[in-house]
């Protein structure tokens, strides 16, 4: 299985997430400038977190226009996998993948912790090595994860199944139904706000973010009689 | 030449924490008067034309593309001769 980590001016994320899918799976992974325009040999896309293009106008926004972002949208219509993290989420929302917006926290601070996340949604190939409803540890850093998004946009999130993690006990951000993560109708894209490349070991304060990434590889496995 | 003045706020169900916080400093400052402040974006974006009608459609297509995310923003924009 080979995945991508996207590298755009101002990631600071995609090393970590590199080494998180070569020690957990060992498996290839490359990092990918984000002038690139084709990512057909890949199976899985990583959008990392960081301050792409400085955030300047909006989190997110200058990065969704890259030439790389055209080749996601490829890669997400042929039903491969996309993972947004942190910065990543913003980036997906900003293109169109996910809906919604990421707001500034509602108390206006940075948070940098280790959160606890509810497993809402174990039938994504993303989490499918969780059980539902557990409680895991993922480190939280960033000023604007607080989700928004309208109403009937919640309920549709809500209907087809889509909130994937929700934050446990205190929410860090003001998101609306606590959501830390939500995925497509499809379930193939996902995007969240925590870290998991983060909590790959116990030596980084949790090893919870693990099971990330063995689900993927188990997905795909199953899909390719790997 | 033209220049078109742009300005990107908040919709007005969407909180504005940013503009709750200044509301709370001027109220500190004395100014008991203040009820809410909106915090938004002002741009100026000069163009390369001389035709009013075409510039006010570009200009709403590069809000609604880029400048603006409408999912919780909105935008208004006068054009003046540069």
């Amino acid at each position: 299985m080979r995945f991508a980590v996207l590298v755009f001016p101002g990631s600071n994320c995609d090393i970590d997430a590199v080494k998180a899918v070569e020690d957990v799976l060992g498996e290839p992974v490359d990092s990918v400038w984000h002038t690139e325009t084709d990512l057909s040999q890949y199976d899985c896309v990583i959008v990392p977190g960081g301050f792409s293009y400085g955030d300047y106008l909006r989190s997110g926004a200058v990065a969704s226009l890259s030439p790389v972002m055209g080749a996601v949208k490829e890669h997400a219509a042929a039903g491969k996998l996309v993972i947004g993290i942190c910065n990543g989420f913003q980036i997906l929302t900003e293109t169109g993948l996910l809906p919604g917006v990421l707001r500034h926290n509602d108390h206006l601070q940075f948070r940098c912790e280790i959160s606890e996340l509810r497993v809402e949604n174990t039938d994504t190939a993303f989490t499918n090595d969780y059980e539902k409803g557990q409680v895991i540890r993922i480190p939280i850093a960033h000023g604007e994860g607080n989700y928004f998004a309208d109403q009937a946009t919640i309920d549709q999130l809500k209907a087809n199944n889509q909130i994937v993690f929700t934050y446990h006990g205190t929410n860090p951000n003001g998101s609306i139904e606590n959501i830390a993560g939500i995925c497509n109708e499809q379930g193939n894209v996902l995007g969240m706000m925590p870290h998991p490349e983060r909590a790959v070991h116990e030596l980084l304060g949790s090893a919870d973010g693990k099971a990330m990434f063995t689900s993927i590889f188990r997905t795909w496995g199953e899909k390719h009689g790997a | 030449m033209m220049i078109a003045k742009i300005h990107v706020t908040l919709k007005g169900s969407v909180l504005d924490p940013q503009g709750t916080t200044i509301t709370k400093s001027l109220n500190s400052l004395g100014y008991d008067e203040v009820r809410d402040v909106r915090i938004g974006k002002y741009m100026e974006v000069k163009i390369d034309t001389t035709d009013r009608k075409i510039a006010e459609e570009r200009v709403t297509e590069m809000c609604e593309k880029l400048l603006a995310n409408t999912v919780i923003e909105k935008y208004e924009f006068e054009l003046v001769e540069a």
